[in-house]
């Protein structure tokens, strides 16, 4: 592992409420890490290969349901009673088979969801065997976000796009999708968030991964450097995903 | 002069629950080249249901209503959407412009779907409205927003206009500056243009007046002297 100076400063609180600097120190990287987080550091090439698993499945399974999940969504809202495309028969198959697999504990989804794993993805383990139970798990929540999403839209909006001759194409796309970014790219902030959760779970079946990586030392092991670095990275990643997805919205709320 | 569009003994039934609500009841009427006709009535007469029904957006229980050589009463869903993007124009008391987009791409928006569209630069002048046009709807007042809601129709160059209470949220100034871009879209483009209105006073710059009541076009009066806008007041 190269070196790495890594300056510290370390704040502490004091009683009438303000900050005082506690320390400061330099360290080099391989020092710090094998003196203060010696299992992490012990264990250094698997934490890296367990970011890598989690960022994996994180990608794959978040790409597969981010597109179904539009598409979906966007069926919900043109098919519902009184929508654009209104059909009653698409609508409550869809809604049904929606609350369905949204009612399913995720861990059931991952053992129940094997034998299609392995006709899909050649595999029901390894990172490629959790993809399939972690679009299963994450679809339908994100459906159900890009339908909150696109109710927003005024609906006299829709009624205006139908009335200057806008096909139920270029309703969906230019009234539905381009007034709802900002709505659509909250809800996917959120549905990241908890896909990231479920991709910890995911290790139950032998997927890698951080939860795996910490639940395998941290916990059974009782090495709690692990854990607490484990915690670390899972918070960094989701502050990243939250600040990208409110920027992204921001842009595009007028 | 000759028809634009026919309607005969249209009628229009909604179906909530076990009730039928007859909304309109045997209406028939021809609607000309060039003209400006209001409609007026009191509320639930039937009005918006009628002008809809020319507009394609919603389609008659009975009855035909011709455009040219298309029965609106026989087309599918695919050609009243080419029905109303070659032909029509709307206007609503609710503006309806998209919130993220500007004041000049909601117009151009509408000029897209045209195949003989007028500049929409143009239109924002001839509105009033050249200095906004880079501006989001919810800065612009409501006048502002209506006039705008006028061009993006316009822009499509429609051959008829189709306004429902379109000074309804307005004041009578603001209200008079609306009716003047309206009229003389009628008279200086030379095409149709009705209008629901609430209001007899605006009834003045009509060419006919039609009057609805209770699902019935009760009378259609032929006005000798269209006033202009300038001249009337309320
Ligand atoms: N989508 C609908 N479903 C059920 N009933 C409707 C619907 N649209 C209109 N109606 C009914 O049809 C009748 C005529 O309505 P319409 O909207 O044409 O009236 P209007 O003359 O435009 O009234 P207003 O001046 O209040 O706008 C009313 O009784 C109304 O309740
Ligand atoms: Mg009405």
């Amino acid at each position: 592992m190269p070196g790495f100076l890594l300056e510290m400063q370390l704040p502490g609180l004091m009683p009438d409420g303000g900050w005082i600097l506690l320390a400061k120190k330099t360290i080099t990287g391989p020092a710090f890490i094998e003196n203060s987080l010696p299992n992490v550091y012990a264990h250094w090439g698997d934490f890296l290969s367990a970011m890598k698993d989690t960022l994996i499945m994180e990608l794959w399974a978040g790409s597969v349901s981010f597109l179904i999940g539009l598409i979906l969504g966007i069926v919900l809202t043109v098919t519902r009673p009184g929508g654009i495309l209104e059909n009653r028969i698409i609508y409550q198959t869809l809604d049904k088979i929606v609350n369905m697999f949204r009612s399913i504990p995720f861990i059931i989804l991952l053992t129940a969801l094997m034998p299609l794993s392995r006709l899909i993805m050649g595999t029901a383990i390894y990172v490629r065997g959790a993809i399939v139970p972690l679009v299963f798990g994450c679809t339908p929540f994100f459906i159900r976000q890009v339908e909150a999403a696109l109710a927003q839209t005024d609906y006299g909006l829709v009624e205006a796009a139908l009335s200057m001759g806008c096909s139920p194409l270029d309703v969906i796309w230019r009234v539905y999708l381009k007034e709802s970014i900002g709505h659509i790219a909250r809800g996917t902030t959120i549905t990241a968030i908890s896909l990231l959760g479920l991709t910890a779970m995911a290790g139950a079946v032998g997927a890698g991964g951080l939860g795996d990586f910490a639940i395998r030392y941290g916990h059974d092991r009782n090495m709690t450097d692990i854990t607490w670095i484990t915690v670390l990275v899972l918070v960094i990643a989701v502050s990243i995903v939250q600040t990208f997805g409110g920027w992204v919205a921001k842009k595009n709320t007028h | 002069m000759k028809p634009l569009l026919q309607a005969e003994h249209i009628t229009k039934d909604y179906q909530l629950g076990e009730v039928t609500v007859h909304a309109l009841k045997d209406v028939s009427f021809e609607i000309y080249e060039k003209e400006l006709i209001v409609i007026l009535g009191p509320s639930g007469s039937g009005k918006s249901t009628t002008l809809n029904i020319l507009g394609g957006i919603e389609t008659v229980t009975s009855g035909s209503v011709i455009y040219g050589s298309l029965k609106l009463n026989k087309a599918d869903p695919q050609k009243l959407t080419a029905y109303r993007r070659e032909h029509i124009g709307f206007i609503f008391q609710f503006y309806n412009l998209l919130p993220g987009l500007t004041a000049l791409e909601n117009i151009a928006l509408s000029a897209e779907l045209s195949n003989h569209p007028l500049d929409p630069g143009k239109l924002l002048e001839e509105v009033g409205l050249a200095d906004r046009r880079d501006h989001f709807p919810n800065r612009l007042s409501g006048g502002e927003q209506q006039r705008i809601a006028i061009a993006r129709a316009l822009c499509k160059n429609p051959d008829l206009l189709l306004c429902d209470e379109p000074t309804g949220a307005l004041d009578s100034r603001t209200g008079v500056q609306v009716l003047k871009l309206l009229e003389g879209f009628c008279r200086s483009y030379e095409k149709t243009v009705v209008l629901i209105t609430h209001n007899r006073d605006i009834a003045r710059i009509a060419d006919r007046v039609f009057y609805f009541k209770d699902g019935r076009l009760e009378k259609i009066e032929t006005n000798p002297d269209p006033k202009k806008p300038d001249e009337i007041m309320w």
